[in-house]
């Protein structure tokens, strides 16, 4: 069995999953921090 | 702990905390997976499969670690009523229930070439399979209780009581001896030979800082969303 697709299956998971949550949690902070600004700013 | 009490201090010292975790992070586990992937001899008896491991135990660790950083904060805020201990636990949640699905799923993936199977009712998968729906659990409850505007004390008692699992899942190799390996890396010493070793330190501290990352932004986009509420709820009382 070629043991390379389950190598690069399971660091594409990793990478895709933590690269995901990366971006869900850097675009909800940044949206709360500007929507919290804007608010100030008023 | 107390001193990071105040929402402005801990906003002072976490704002250039997620820059750099998020830099420090990204070079290592970058590095480590690469040299990982490409550095490393095979295994004289996984053969290239053994690749899997400089990321499924960073994840396992981290799966692992979220509930720790729930419980802490549920005693945080059970005992010293520590003002952002529930938000502190709330933001763990996300990031924990990822790494243990991750966990999960590479463990998986390495178990069909190297087991025959992917999946076994073996205790160590079995109890890490419960923490991934113990986070769900979590997540679903204290979203809950914040949309109520509940003080978060009830998620926090479950969070204690989740934390049960975490020794069933470090000794179910030794209690239940069935698929899953032994320990084989612990504080004292490692059976993994140096030359397969040495780029797991860098994606166990690249991916612990990427997590410390995600539960600040969390902890930051929280703490935003409670200043809007609380301004919406002030204007529209005057």
């Amino acid at each position: 069995m070629n043991p390379w697709p389950f190598v690069l299956g399971a660091y594409a998971t990793a990478v895709l999953g933590t690269g995901g949550l990366l971006l869900w949690a850097f675009a909800s902070m940044r949206g709360a921090e500007a929507a919290a600004d804007s608010l100030k700013r008023r | 702990m107390h001193f990071l009490a105040n929402p402005a201090r801990f906003l002072r010292i976490a704002r250039p905390a997620t820059a750099w975790l998020l830099t420090i992070g990204l070079i290592l586990a970058i590095a480590g997976m690469a040299a990982g992937l490409a550095l490393t001899p095979p295994d004289y008896l996984q053969g290239e499969t053994v690749r899997i491991l400089y990321i499924h135990v960073p994840s396992a660790w981290l799966g692992m670690a979220g509930w720790g950083g729930i419980a802490a904060a549920s005693i945080s805020q059970l005992v010293w009523r520590h003002p952002l201990a529930a938000i502190a636990g709330r933001a763990c949640a996300p990031a924990g229930a990822t790494f243990a699905g991750i966990c999960l799923i590479t463990g998986s993936i390495w178990g069909r070439p190297t087991w025959g199977t992917w999946w076994e009712w073996d205790g160590r998968l079995t109890s890490m399979l419960i923490l991934f729906f113990l986070y769900l659990g979590f997540i679903a409850l204290a979203g809950a209780e914040r949309e109520r505007g509940g003080d978060g004390r009830i998620s926090a008692i479950y969070g204690l009581v989740g934390a049960i699992n975490l020794p069933i899942i470090h000794y179910s190799v030794l209690w239940w001896r069935t698929l899953h390996q032994g320990e084989s890396i612990g504080l004292t010493g490692t059976t993994i030979d140096s030359s397969l070793l040495w780029p797991l330190p860098l994606t166990m501290v690249g991916f612990t800082c990427l997590f410390a990352a995600v539960v600040l932004m969390r902890m930051r986009a929280e703490l935003a969303r409670t200043k809007v509420e609380a301004r919406l709820r002030r204007t529209a009382a005057a």
